[in-house]
């Protein structure tokens, strides 16, 4: 920490580091973000006609067809002066204007999957392919879903060999850790060259 | 301020009425939109600033007086992100926020930062 902001001393400023989740509605992101992290609230923007339509400019919001929307939103604190900030988005394409600012200098992305509704998650994968944003798949395991294991949810997906799929139960704290565990690992793989090991 | 009544998106969301009479209007600041994890720091506004500063930016100052991010003022203040976004450019432009550099996106490409949250998130 470079910066010396006006009065204060630099180690006063934690350093805060950001991982989005995508997932159709219903996938887990709320309990995800609730699991692993401390919630907060948060609301953002949104346009009605905006919502219909697979933009991502918002120049032109009017104000009197827009209404704002609660977000997810989490942070995990920890000892050593690091912020890890959790969004949560919608997943299908006509919410990728909401993206933009999120993906951009994010850690990576997870994309929460339930095998029931497994088509939620193209928007979600096609967006992070195009945009070079590392990130997990992580499959979201239900009571009574049909449960398949990663390689046919790797063919179903279409999906690099090179991204990680995780099962996961999100209602439980440890799987939810470990979820943001893969996520880290693989951003490091990618974008720092650098060994994780696990 | 007479409103006629808008649509609800949802319960959750709720009318969107009040929040742009703040900014007039305005939903973008000109120039970066600011990273949500951003952080931001306020400087104390002088006799001269308080003239032109709305009650939402002295609030917003006020918060801001430690570093914090965009989303947790945003949270705090219990206001749309674009409202706070808004608001800080305003700020921003007059000299009495700053923005913290390095941008998070380093951080987010530092292996030993990204090693340290590994070893945090191992140890939960």
């Amino acid at each position: 920490m470079s910066s010396t902001l006006f009065d204060r001393a630099p180690d006063a400023q934690p350093v805060a580091l950001k991982i989005l989740i995508a997932g159709g509605f219903g996938a887990g992101k709320t309990t995800l973000v609730g699991t692993a992290s401390e919630i907060r609230p948060l609301r953002t923007e949104s346009s009605f006609s905006a919502a219909g339509r697979a933009v991502d400019d918002t120049t032109g919001m009017d104000s009197k067809e827009s209404t704002t929307v609660a977000m997810d939103f989490g942070r995990i604190t920890f000892q050593s002066n690091i912020v890890l900030y959790l969004f949560g988005t919608p997943g299908q394409k006509r919410f990728w204007f909401m993206w933009e600012g999120l993906a951009r200098g994010a850690v990576g992305a997870i994309v929460l999957a339930d095998t029931r509704r497994l088509t939620d998650c193209f928007g979600a994968i096609d967006y992070f392919e195009q945009r070079g944003t590392p990130f997990v798949v992580a499959v979201n395991c239900f009571d009574g879903a049909p449960t398949y294991g990663p390689a046919r949810i790797r063919v179903a997906l279409d999906l690099d060999p090179g991204v990680p799929i995780v099962m996961c139960d999100v209602r439980r704290r440890e799987s939810a850790i470990q979820v943001l565990i893969a996520i880290v690992e693989h951003s490091m793989r990618v974008k720092t060259g650098g060994f994780a090991t696990g | 301020m007479h409103e006629p009544r808008r649509r609800w998106f949802d319960d959750a969301a709720g009318p969107f009425v009040r929040p742009y009479a703040v900014t007039r209007g305005r939903t973008r600041s000109p120039g970066e939109p600011l990273d949500l994890i951003a952080t931001v720091v306020g400087a104390a506004p002088s006799m001269a600033d308080r003239m032109w500063l709305e009650p939402e930016h002295l609030r917003l100052l006020a918060r801001c007086r430690q570093p914090i991010t965009v989303a947790d003022l945003a949270s705090d203040m219990e206001l749309p992100l674009g409202v706070v976004r808004v608001l800080l450019g305003d700020l921003r432009d007059r000299g009495l926020v700053r923005v913290s550099s390095p941008a998070p996106s380093e951080y987010a490409r530092d292996e030993a930062v990204l090693r340290m949250v590994l070893d945090e998130l191992n140890s939960l």
